[in-house]
């Protein structure tokens, strides 16, 4: 008979229909043919490395869907807990961020602690990919007597506090000391005298009302930034020097004997080396220019730089109980540029002070038996962001490479995982073709744990809240720093 | 959503105000995924092709990305109008907090650029595969001359940041 027509041509179009009704039915999963499998990839972290994975994975895959998982009911990691207050142009990346978690194929899961609450072989089983991306939440020691008395912190403990980050909110810092000594010259140490020295009218940003408060109350007039080695290995960069040197209220004490004979041993080097020596220079040795003498002239705080000191003892109070000063042994440096060793010299020398906060970088933790972890070098073992001796375990971010470097090293590092997982994919070693749930295996082991996901949904909730609360003392959000708060907020 | 992100970048910008950009026009830019964001009024009155600017964009890979720009327009500012396929650019939404929009710009075009402050001049010495012809594209903004002009995308590795960080003693 005829195609689609005669008495009972009717019929060959119920196929048809039925097929239009089902794939318009929402929820309904379209069965794949062969050349088509949705790899579910999972990231653990949802900090700048998590993020610019996701994003990564997302723009160069058209199926693939990613979850990602954190810890604490809120995202972004240091983005939110490590980035200073008074920097908030550093964290318009929240704004891309926010595009990915809001796109179709990407799942937001918070509240969740991968290791505890689902174990990383749990989620082996629910996903193709797992890339672990939980950085580095811990801080290396000094490994000096005195080093637990009361008034010595981390300084990535004090960041957090006055941060917000939940397990730091009862820091409560001595600030009653007029003196301050930081240990280490990176831009962690520069962060937090700058926030230990700004003037409170310029403090009016997301920095927590406790801590704003705390700093209000502080007696500190003087910050040194002490380093083992000399002017030419400081790890801070310029834009975060030149914030100091510009800092209103406050004068740099530089000692010109540090820095002579410097202008020619830079001649050669690399020009953001070179630029970086030069303004320590032109601080320490000329006169200042009208809007720096204006400063300085009315200053009513200090901070400056002093080298060549390893720290020895943290020397205590008569009562043993809290940190009266410090001594340290007097190095001279063997070698030069990036590679000079610093070598006692055997004199010493000793420096009161009541806070000493040591930066001298952060630390990666190991997850469990079952994700090989380097201890010597902090991280977890890899070649481009494939994690050694475990298919489909891959890493990006600090707890890959270490500790260090800024969001752009973290996106550009994170983009290299992401390609890594995109030439497995392509090459058929994880095999998409073995259906995986994702979050919908992941789900009901959670529920039996009675562990409640948090949403994107239910963050922007705790971020409306954060802001409104912020626009009534005038600041762009009050954050929440207790996680049940958090919880409650969205009726978890 | 992170409306406290974006407030934070409109004070920031608007404190930071680009000399070619028209007043009243704060925005921040950033190359997303989805449509290039804007906020603030961007009171755009119509233009004559004669106000357009094309550019050309050798991206990482080789290939040639060809975008059109109105005069005044910062390059950050076409390749995120243009949703350019540039991986990364632009994070920090031309606040000069990165150097994601490094860009490599021939001679005799870069020789007529605007002169760089210090403030570029510092996330620029940031920048990976940093050359005597390179500027940070949200600070340029479009001017007749660079009218089919050809700028260059560079490598994007670990910037000179990290090298400085990892040198200290473990």
């Amino acid at each position: 008979g005829e195609i689609g027509g005669g008495r009972w041509g009717w019929v060959g179009w119920i196929p048809c229909l039925l097929t239009f009704l089902l794939v318009s039915c929402p929820g309904f999963k379209r069965p794949l043919s062969t050349s088509e499998r949705v790899p579910r990839i999972c990231i653990v972290g949802s900090g700048p490395a998590g993020f610019y994975t996701a994003q990564h994975l997302l723009k160069h895959h058209k199926l693939a869907r990613v979850d990602i998982y954190e810890k604490l009911p809120v995202p972004f990691g240091l983005v939110r807990f490590g980035v200073a207050p008074d920097h908030p142009e550093v964290k318009n990346v929240i704004n891309t961020f926010t595009q990915t978690a809001q796109s179709d194929r990407c799942s937001y899961y918070g509240n969740v602690t991968v290791g505890k609450d689902v174990t990383v072989e749990e989620l082996q089983q629910a996903y193709h990919a797992v890339v672990l991306s939980y950085g580095a939440e811990d801080n290396r020691i000094l490994g000096i007597p005195g080093e637990n008395l009361s008034g010595v912190y981390s300084a990535r403990a004090f960041v957090g506090w006055y941060n917000g980050l939940p397990e730091n909110r009862d820091l409560k810092p001595d600030l009653s000391s007029k003196t301050v000594l930081v240990l280490g010259q990176g831009n962690v140490a520069l962060d937090v005298a700058r926030i230990l020295l700004t003037p409170l009218d310029l403090l009016r940003t997301d920095i927590t009302e406790g801590s704003l408060a705390a700093i209000a109350s502080s007696k500190v007039k003087r910050v040194w930034l002490v380093g083992r080695r000399g002017p030419l290995q400081v790890a801070f960069t310029i834009k975060e020097l030149r914030e100091m040197v510009n800092l209103p209220g406050a004068r740099p004490i530089l000692d010109p004997a540090d820095f002579a004979g410097l202008r020619d041993a830079i001649k050669d080097v690399p020009r953001p080396r070179k630029r970086l020596t030069e303004l320590m220079i032109k601080t320490a040795l000329e006169k200042p220019g009208e809007k720096e003498a204006k400063i300085w002239a009315s200053a009513t705080r200090e901070w400056g730089l002093k080298f060549l000191r390893s720290p020895l003892e943290i020397l205590p109070t008569a009562d043993g109980k809290r940190a009266r000063g410090i001594r340290m042994a007097v190095t001279r440096l063997e070698g030069s540029g990036e590679s000079a060793t610093a070598v006692p010299t055997g004199e010493v020398e000793e420096l009161e002070c009541g806070l000493i906060l040591s930066s001298i970088g952060y630390r990666s933790l190991p997850l469990g038996s079952s994700v090989p972890f380097d201890r010597k070098h902090g991280i977890i073992p890899n070649h481009l962001g494939r994690v050694q001796g475990v298919p489909g375990l891959y890493c990006s971010g600090w707890v890959k490479r270490g500790p260090t470097g800024v969001i752009i090293t973290t996106m550009n590092d994170s983009f290299d995982t992401a390609q890594s997982v995109l030439e497995d994919l392509q090459a058929g070693m994880l095999n998409v073709s073995n259906t995986k749930e994702g979050f919908e295996s992941v789900r009901s082991i959670l529920q039996s744990r009675g562990v409640h996901p948090v949403s994107f949904s239910d963050w922007e909730k705790i971020d409306a809240a954060e802001v409104a609360r912020g626009q009534l003392a005038g600041k762009p959000r009050e954050k929440i720093v207790d996680p049940q708060e958090m919880l409650q907020l969205i009726g978890h | 959503m992170a409306a406290a992100g974006l407030l934070g970048a409109v004070a920031t910008l608007a404190s930071r105000r680009l000399l070619c950009a028209p007043p009243g026009a704060a925005r921040g830019r950033a190359a997303v995924l989805g449509p290039a964001r804007r906020f603030g009024a961007s009171a755009r009155a119509w233009r004559s092709s004669e106000d357009k600017v094309t550019v050309h964009f050798i991206n990482r890979d080789g290939d040639k990305l060809t975008a059109e720009g109105k005069i005044g327009d910062s390059l950050l500012d076409v390749v995120v109008d243009s949703n350019l396929d540039i991986d990364g650019f632009g994070a920090c939404e031309g606040t000069l907090a990165c150097s994601t929009c490094h860009l490599i710009f021939e001679d005799q075009i870069f020789k007529k650029l605007d002169a760089v402050t210090d403030e570029e001049m510092d996330m620029l010495d940031l920048a990976y595969g940093l050359t005597e012809t390179s500027r940070l594209g949200c600070q340029i903004c479009l001017k007749k001359f660079m009218n089919n002009m050809t700028v260059r995308v560079p490598e994007a590795v670990a910037d000179v940041r990290q090298s400085i960080d990892m040198s200290k003693n473990s």
